[in-house]
């Protein structure tokens, strides 16, 4: 019990930083440069990809052993695209001023390659919990890329943060940060960031000589 | 809609709300096949003829099959299968009989059914409420912007290669501001309004 427990947080850990789908591993960057310019808008979409991805995996992972590997692709999509279409009827049942936020991005959810990434790569080979715990982590992992993104471009674009006014009158925002280029560029940097980090990371691992794998659970 | 009202709206697609640069669908293959001009140009093409044929396609299904049943729920998994056949349909046709055309756009075209940009198209189309001819034209134009941009990014990143940016820039973060440069530029067009 214990070692699974322990497999599970190795699992939340690698989906939200080591191998974070946006920052480390650059998928579904359509919705991240488009759905961040608010904080709300982000965690929203964070949501239901989140949704959208623990559903899939979960039955993708039970079905594997009954979906012919030559249509293994056509069938993923079909049961991914399920999901989202009930997510986006749920969401502009419930919660419809998201819903025309994040506009044709919930749809598009189904051709987000991050969860048909996961699908291919995880759930076609691993059982259903382990399946489950991947999706809910690559689904926190891309919140959190989201998020932070968000942050960047909604606390300098429009000086708020989830819709609360952060500075006095006197402040004015820059608006590139929530034109389509400040997207582009807020990323940019975000990205470099991870990089200098990833890079001061192995510099110290080469002149120490350490371990890797140990560097990694500390 | 008039003929100068498509016109109008081919124009409004392929620059004031360019697909990458405005609306963001198709940024994968943007930023992941833009490495030379030559297979830019390629993916391009591909996409174009895909999203005009997939732009009639699932307006016929839409209006002819899933309206008149009440089924429009279902919009996203049926247009998602069809652009699906249509790719491969596609690649079978063009392998038969113009070996010629395939070997040019042959390894893009499988790229093609995860392309947001082309199933973004169909429901804008839908979204719009645009006729089968302005949803074809609206396809099409929508293709021919991303071909535009993807073209021109890909002459960008060929001159990035000779840049010598700090370590952590190195790579994707380059292309990225590069990216966001360009849609600075693209974001001009936004003041042109009829």
């Amino acid at each position: 019990m214990k070692e699974k427990l322990k497999g599970c947080l190795r699992q939340l850990g690698e989906g939200l930083f080591s191998n974070n789908p946006v920052l480390i591993q650059l998928l579904g960057l359509c919705p991240t440069l488009a759905v961040t310019t608010s904080v709300n808008n982000a965690v929203g979409m964070g949501l239901a990809a989140t949704a959208v991805l623990i559903c899939s995996n979960l039955f993708i992972s039970l079905l594997r052993r009954f979906i012919p590997r030559q249509v293994r692709i056509a069938a993923y999509i079909v049961i991914i695209s399920g999901f989202v279409t009930s997510v986006e009827l749920l969401m502009k049942a419930y919660f419809p001023a998201l819903d025309r936020a994040l506009g044709l991005f919930i749809p598009l959810i189904v051709v987000n390659c991050i969860i048909l990434a996961r699908a291919e790569a995880f759930a076609s080979k691993n059982g259903p919990l382990a399946s489950v715990v991947d999706g809910l982590a690559t689904g926190l992992g891309f919140m959190l890329a989201l998020v932070l993104i968000a942050s960047v471009r909604e606390i300098l674009g429009a000086g708020t943060f989830w819709g609360m006014p952060l500075f006095g009158e006197g402040f004015k925002p820059a608006i590139i940060f929530l034109l389509p280029s400040g997207a582009f560029l807020t990323l940019g940097f975000l990205i470099a960031g991870v990089q200098k980090i990833c890079n001061i990371r192995d510099d110290r691992r080469k002149l120490e000589g350490t371990d890797p794998e140990k560097e990694e659970l500390a | 809609m008039s003929f100068t009202d498509v016109l109008l709206l081919m124009f409004g697609a392929v620059l004031v709300e360019n697909f990458i640069f405005s609306k963001f669908y198709g940024c994968c293959p943007f930023l992941g096949v833009s490495e030379k001009p030559a297979t830019a140009l390629g993916m391009g093409m591909a996409v174009t003829f895909v999203m005009t044929i997939s732009s009639a396609a699932t307006w016929a299904v839409y209006y002819l099959i899933l309206e008149p049943l009440g089924l429009q729920y279902l919009k996203t998994i049926a247009f998602i299968l069809i652009i699906a056949a249509l790719v491969q349909l596609i690649e079978m046709f063009l392998r038969r009989f113009v070996p010629a055309l395939y070997a040019a756009l042959g390894i893009y075209l499988p790229l093609i059914t995860t392309n947001c940009a082309v199933l973004g198209a169909a429901l804008v189309n839908i979204q719009k409420g645009y006729g089968f001819g302005a949803s074809v034209a609206y396809g099409f134009a929508a293709a021919l912007g991303f071909t535009l941009a993807i073209v021109i990014f890909a002459g960008v990143r060929v001159r990035l290669q000779f840049a010598d940016p700090p370590r952590a820039f190195r790579g994707f973060p380059l292309t990225l501001i590069a990216a966001g440069l360009l849609a600075m530029a693209f974001s001009g067009f936004a003041g042109i309004r009829f």
